[in-house]
């Protein structure tokens, strides 16, 4: 099925986002091309997921919101998401609109940015210019990424300078309200030399909400640097979630993911590092838990190209109900990456019958000096290990929950935000009750 | 509470179509500590995980009443509540679940909801019984008997038990893989628990645990049945003897369930 783009967003459309962002000329001629090559490109070709009859483009391209008071005044369950300190560094963005930003005065003193993409754009045009698609995801890798170029607002921009280190996360929430929406927020975060920061970013979308998401995060990992990112998707199951996350990792730099894919709709996750310097190392651990009729693809990549570079993909997917869920795992080391060291395991656990799950291990090696491992397999619950458990007086269900938590546990208590990960443990369990 | 009684009668336990137990008859009271001896393959785990409601042993025939109540029409989680404790021979490992957490999972399942221990409490009670069992704390947080060591895996069986307090503990092999030291600690550990409130039954191969905990009974098991009964001389005539004289006395020719008896 093709889809033409350009009769459902035209130039004036892209113009007039522009327009309310108030942006300059640059990003407009950057968001028309992107617009010119999104009716030409042809989806990303995904391992053994058939994406052709989603909705990507069926949503209102521009949606403003008012702003909120404080994250105070944020319904209940969206403040569950959030660590609530007052003194939060907080982007809420509500369809199109940023509608709450905070940022502890005393970071902003140290020379950190953090504020809407919209907003860096306009005051941070050369830092912008050079990285926002430009090194790490390109508007022409396909039409998903081409219309994210085209049509994204709102988003975060995140700068911490050399030698700053900040222990509290920042947090980002993407929220997707009324009867249709569209966020296509944009993540661009700036790591300079020998920083480290933490980053959350939560998708959601109010409960009878038909939703695209197409949302792209970039990050840029300086000289031993250290990040650390996780991204939460717990969107309805009338919702059609893209996300395309790239980081480049300096010399000696850490980049550690944390990844919980939570919808119950339809999800296309692809998240790619290229560990660039010498030294440099990615951690990647994703979390897929499946129910209902949800269906995913996702995908967890790591280049090596620096010499000494290192690491270490961990993927689990449990799986329910008709839920159909492909985790592919791609470790590339490529030629005079010696002495690298990547390693994958993707495990998927089946709940039931229909439901289908694939974990495709794949390892790429163009260079002799290396080490590389990979590890893979989709099961059910072992009976012997519930008799075990029941043995000792678990009830059925009670022994079923405690082997799916310690299924996916090693890779939740990784969580930063301890009432985050409550939460996402009340989500999971929700999620796989019976 | 009354004392246990578990009543075996006529047991047949068939495994993928095989009939390996021949009918056992066995009973067990509280205050009384049983011990089952017997060469290879001859059904002693069999009993116990059949006992125990394990999925790949079906029951034939016979019946297995524990204070009144019949244990075959229960599911597995229904007999460890009702009392029924097995210390396995080969026990599961159970990645990313912790230890204590299991644990206190299991404590509370038996003592129902709306009557959980408190946190504090179970830590203490935890702490106390492991100190006893010489286990490093450090075994409070690993995952359930992810990479322990063999005996680091009866240790943990044991700790099990006292933590649930079991009406019938049935022990299988406990002793393998223990070291002298390990096997004296674990040894003391049972005897701390005897009392009119627990019955035993010890599956074991060696006198040397028989040392430490002293049966009031002593069963051979042969062909998939109990073949002779007797107090603890038996077990010192089978360690200094060795089988034969009970198979010759008995006519036995092949003693493992493979026979036609
Ligand atoms: N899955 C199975 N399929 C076929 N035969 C089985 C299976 N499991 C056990 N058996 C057989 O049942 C018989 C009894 O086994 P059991 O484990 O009860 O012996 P045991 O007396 O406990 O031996 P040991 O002293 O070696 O522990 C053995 O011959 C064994 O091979
Ligand atoms: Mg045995």
């Amino acid at each position: 099925m093709s889809v033409d783009t350009e009769q459902l967003f035209d130039r004036q459309t892209v113009t007039q986002l522009s327009q309310s962002q108030q942006e300059p000329e640059w990003m407009l001629e950057f968001r028309l091309k992107a617009l010119e090559a999104a009716s030409r490109l042809r989806l990303p070709k995904l391992e053994k997921t058939n994406i052709t009859r989603w909705n990507f483009t069926s949503f209102p391209a521009y949606q403003p919101e008012e702003a909120v008071k404080s994250a105070k005044d944020l319904p209940e369950h969206l403040q569950s998401l959030l660590s609530g300190e007052a003194d939060d560094n907080l982007i809420v963005q509500k369809n199109s609109s940023p509608v709450v930003q905070q940022i502890d005065p005393a970071l902003k003193e140290k020379g950190v940015i953090f504020t809407d993409l919209a907003t860096a754009v306009r005051e941070h045009p050369e830092l912008v210019k050079k990285y926002f698609m430009t090194k790490a995801l390109q508007p022409d890798e396909h039409k998903l990424a081409a219309l994210h170029a085209a049509l994204w607002s709102g988003g975060a921009f995140l700068y911490v300078p050399r030698n700053v280190e900040v222990e509290a996360p920042f947090q980002t929430l993407f929220w997707a309200s009324g009867e249709k929406a569209g966020l296509l927020p944009h993540l661009l975060v700036m790591a300079e030399d020998n920083s480290s920061l933490n980053v959350v970013a939560n998708y959601i979308a109010d409960e009878n909400t038909h939703a695209v998401f197409n949302g792209a995060l970039e990050v840029f990992v300086g000289a031993n640097a250290r990040v650390r990112v996780a991204a939460l998707h717990t969107l309805n199951d009338t919702t059609v979630d893209v996300s395309y996350r790239r980081a480049e990792v300096d010399k000696d730099g850490h980049m550690e993911w944390i990844i919980g894919e939570l919808n119950e709709g339809r999800t296309v996750s692809d998240n790619t590092t290229h560990l660039r310097g010498q030294g440099g190392i990615a951690l990647v651990k994703s979390i897929t838990v499946g129910a209902g009729e949800q269906r995913g693809n996702i995908t967890s990549r790591v280049h090596h190209w620096g010499t000494h570079t290192e690491s270490d993909i961990m993927a689990r997917g449990v799986m329910k109900d008709k839920a159909q869920n492909i985790l592919n795992g791609i470790t590339k080391i490529e030629k005079g990456a010696s002495k690298a060291n990547g390693v994958q395991a993707e495990k998927v656990l089946m709940l039931s019958r229909e439901a289908r799950g694939d974990a495709n291990p794949i390892l790429l090696i163009d260079e002799n000096d290396v080490k590389a491992g990979h590890a893979a397999s989709v099961g059910k619950i072992d009976p012997i290990q519930m008799y075990y458990l029941m043995s000792r007086g678990l009830s059925r269900a009670e022994a079923e929950r405690l082997i799916i938590f310690g299924f996916v546990g090693p890779v939740l208590d990784t969580i930063p935000i301890e009432s985050l990960r409550e939460r996402l443990y009340g989500e999971i369990e929700r999620k796989l009750k019976p | 509470m009354s004392t246990p009684k578990l009543t075996i009668k006529d047991l047949h336990v068939a495994i993928e179509e095989k009939e390996i137990l021949k009918g056992v008859d066995l009973e067990i009271n509280g205050g009384e500590i049983h011990a089952i001896m017997g060469p290879n393959g001859t059904g002693k785990s069999t009993l116990a995980s059949a006992l125990m409601g394990h999925p790949k042993y079906e029951v034939t025939k016979g019946s297995v009443i524990l204070d009144g109540e019949d244990v075959l029409e229960m599911e597995v989680d229904e007999r460890a509540r009702a009392g029924l404790f097995l210390a396995m021979q080969y026990p599961s490992e159970i990645p990313g679940v912790t230890n204590s957490d299991f644990l206190r999972s299991a404590v509370n399942a038996k003592r129902g909801e709306g009557n959980e221990i408190s946190i504090m409490k179970f830590i203490k009670q935890l702490d106390k019984k492991m100190a006893k069992l010489g286990m490093d704390e450090s075994f409070a947080e690993r995952y359930l008997n992810e990479g322990f060591s063999g005996g680091e895996k009866k240790r943990n069986e044991i700790l099990q038990m006292m933590m649930l307090e079991p009406r019938i503990a049935i022990l299988d092999e406990i002793d393998s893989g223990l070291d002298i030291d390990a096997l004296k600690v674990v040894a003391e550990s049972v005897n701390s628990m005897k009392s009119p409130e627990m019955g035993v039954l010890i599956i074991t191969h060696y006198q040397r645990l028989l040392n430490y905990i002293q049966p009031d009974f002593v069963h051979v098991i042969m062909n998939g049945r109990i073949v002779k009964s007797g107090g603890p001389e038996l077990a010192e005539k089978l360690e200094a003897e060795g089988y034969d004289w009970v198979k010759e006395e008995l006519g036995i020719e092949d003693e493992t369930v493979e026979s036609k008896a």
